[in-house]
């Protein structure tokens, strides 16, 4: 019986760690893609330019539902929105020409960075959606 | 066994540690204190009001502050008085709600601006508004995009006000700021926006049928005032972004980050200044043809014989006031020249960010800089290097010219005022 708890156990950790690795290459991967397309406007810290372009630190959007956040890379944002109480007058283009693994990317470094922590999103989630 | 499991935890706990958050990026605000050239001092007459625009004095000392995003029901027009002479203000009152950018005074009338009308209250002989509530509406139905949005405000001496409509885009493109997509051509939003309109400053209820498309080809602009020396209008505009992320095959980062320049317009009756087709090229020292219209950089094209601007500053620094300075408390050589506060810049990333100043330029009688630009007030977005825009502690915005020849900037991120005086 302790065999197969720590056998299951080892799998489970196992299991958790090379996610954990799939992810932390993800990651790398989305700094770049991040720093190509989302820097100029959102700027290197996340904390975005007061007034235009809204910051992605621990934000509704940033830390909540999937297929909104790919959404908004996917098909931009042109319309008021409240971030942290405030509203930005850019706007946020689509920037459907990214792959959906780069958008996969991106947005999981961005939700593990600048003081967010949330799941990865998967290549799948964004090919899924952007089918729709 | 045990001891894989332990190895796998060891190494879990240290992959989860890597992806520990980085310190908060959202820094502390503190003072600052600004450098100015030689016998000029600055005061801080109101630390914290809002989200200040542009200002004017009256006659009688009371300042007029224009602010924007309005919560929890605060008024959009300011009154700040110092009733015991302390060089301290107070919030004497406010009114109007609407948020805005522009306010002037001219002929007995305080004119404001909110996104997309100019209102006028009438001055008492005390030089009070009388009617708070119930302004005359000077200008109504103006495009109101979600970007450049604002509508500055400037009167000449012939009964006429002058009023900016933005360009709710960066360079027209289909697709707004998107990789790829062309430029549209001709520019559909140069029929009711990307220029200065003129009105009448006494007829109510003018819209586009009654104004006049005075100028076109400008993107934006904020910083906008009529230079009574000379007889014109001048403004400045705030050039285009994202060459780098647009088109990196012709433009490195450094290249994105100083370019194009922003541009000091004389604005006459017919001008064009050619946007979206066209922007300034400070270094080759003329107007190049977009990219998104068949530019490679280099290449002027149909932007040869476009208007030039009077005097070219670094790209994106965001020029948010503009004001001729007609006072006598400063030297001579401030006479009829131009202060200019930037705002301070955000396309530069991922170089640092610049501007945060208020700069001079010195001008002769025909209505053209004299000389070079500058810097007469830094220091506003405090020691360090500004990496991003949040970490600038104060943003000059708004100029003002009080009735001794003081020298009034307002700052948007706190809402503070400072006082500049000149003493010999
Ligand atoms: C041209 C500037 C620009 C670029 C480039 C840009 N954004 Fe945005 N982004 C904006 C603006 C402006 C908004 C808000 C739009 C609105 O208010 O309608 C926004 C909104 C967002 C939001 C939702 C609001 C929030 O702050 O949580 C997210 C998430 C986001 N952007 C992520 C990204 C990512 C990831 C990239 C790069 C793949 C990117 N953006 C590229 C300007 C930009």
């Amino acid at each position: 019986m302790k065999k197969i708890v720590s056998v299951v156990a080892f799998i489970a950790v196992h299991a958790a760690v090379l996610a954990q690795s799939a992810d932390k290459a993800s990651i790398e991967r989305g700094k770049t893609v991040y720093e190509s397309t989302c820097l100029a406007c959102h700027q290197a810290d996340g904390s975005g330019v007061p007034n235009l372009n809204p910051p992605l630190i621990k934000t509704k959007w940033t830390l909540g539902d999937k297929n909104q956040l790919i959404n908004v890379v996917l098909k931009g944002l042109d319309e008021e929105i409240e971030v942290d109480g405030e509203t930005y007058h850019n706007v946020m283009p689509p920037l459907n020409y990214l792959s959906d693994q780069e958008i996969a990317d991106v947005l999981t470094y961005v939700r593990n960075n600048f003081g967010n922590k949330a799941s990865a999103i998967k290549e799948a989630d964004v090919k899924a959606l952007r089918e729709k | 066994m045990q001891n894989k499991i332990l190895c796998w935890a060891v190494l879990a706990v240290f992959v989860l540690a890597s992806f520990a958050p980085v310190s908060d990026p959202i820094v502390a605000q503190e003072d600052v204190s600004l450098q100015l050239p030689q016998g000029f001092q600055a005061t801080t007459i109101i630390p914290e009001l809002g989200r200040n625009r542009h200002l004017v004095v009256q006659s009688n000392g009371d300042i007029y502050v224009k602010l924007d995003k309005l919560k929890d029901g605060a008024k959009g027009i300011v009154i700040l008085r110092d009733a015991n002479k302390d060089g301290q203000y107070e919030i004497a009152s406010s009114f109007g709600d609407y948020a805005g950018t522009g306010i002037a005074i001219k002929n007995g009338y305080l004119y404001a601006s909110s996104d997309d009308q100019v209102f006028r209250y009438k001055l008492n002989k005390k030089g009070e508004v009388e009617n708070t509530d119930k302004p005359e509406i000077i200008v109504t139905g103006l495009v109101k995009g979600r970007q450049h949005q604002t509508k500055s405000i400037a009167l000449d001496n012939a009964g006429n006000i002058y009023v900016n409509i933005g360009a709710p885009s960066n360079a027209c493109q289909e697709q707004d700021r998107s990789k790829g997509s062309p430029g549209q051509d001709p520019c559909p939003i140069l029929e009711t926006a990307g220029g200065i309109w003129q009105f009448r400053a006494d007829k109510l209820n003018q819209s586009y049928a009654e104004g006049t498309r005075y100028a076109t080809g400008i993107r934006n602009v904020v910083g906008l005032d009529w230079n009574a020396q000379a007889n014109e209008l001048y403004a400045m505009q705030h050039g285009r972004d994202q060459f780098f992320q647009l088109y990196p095959e012709m433009y490195t980062e450094q290249q994105s980050a100083e370019l194009p320049a922003e541009e000091l317009f004389m604005v006459k009756k017919g001008s064009n200044f050619g946007w979206p087709y066209c922007y300034y090229d400070q270094y080759q020292k003329k107007k190049i043809l977009a990219p998104e219209y068949g530019g490679d950089s280099k290449k002027q094209g149909r932007c040869e014989g476009v208007d030039q601007p009077v005097m070219a500053f670094p790209g994106h620094w965001a020029p948010n006031g503009l004001l001729f300075y007609t006072g006598k408390m400063f030297p001579s050589k401030y006479k009829n020249g131009a202060f200019i506060a930037f705002h301070g810049s955000w396309n530069r990333a991922p170089l640092e960010q610049q501007g945060y100043k208020v700069v001079f330029v010195p001008f002769g009688k025909d209505g053209k800089p004299s000389g070079d630009y500058e810097v007469f007030a830094n220091g506003f977005a405090g020691a360090g290097v500004v990496q991003s825009p949040r970490d600038a502690k104060f943003r000059p915005c708004g100029l003002a010219q009080g009735p001794d020849g003081a020298l009034y900037i307002s700052d948007s991120v706190k809402g503070r005022i400072w006082k500049i005086v000149y003493k010999k």
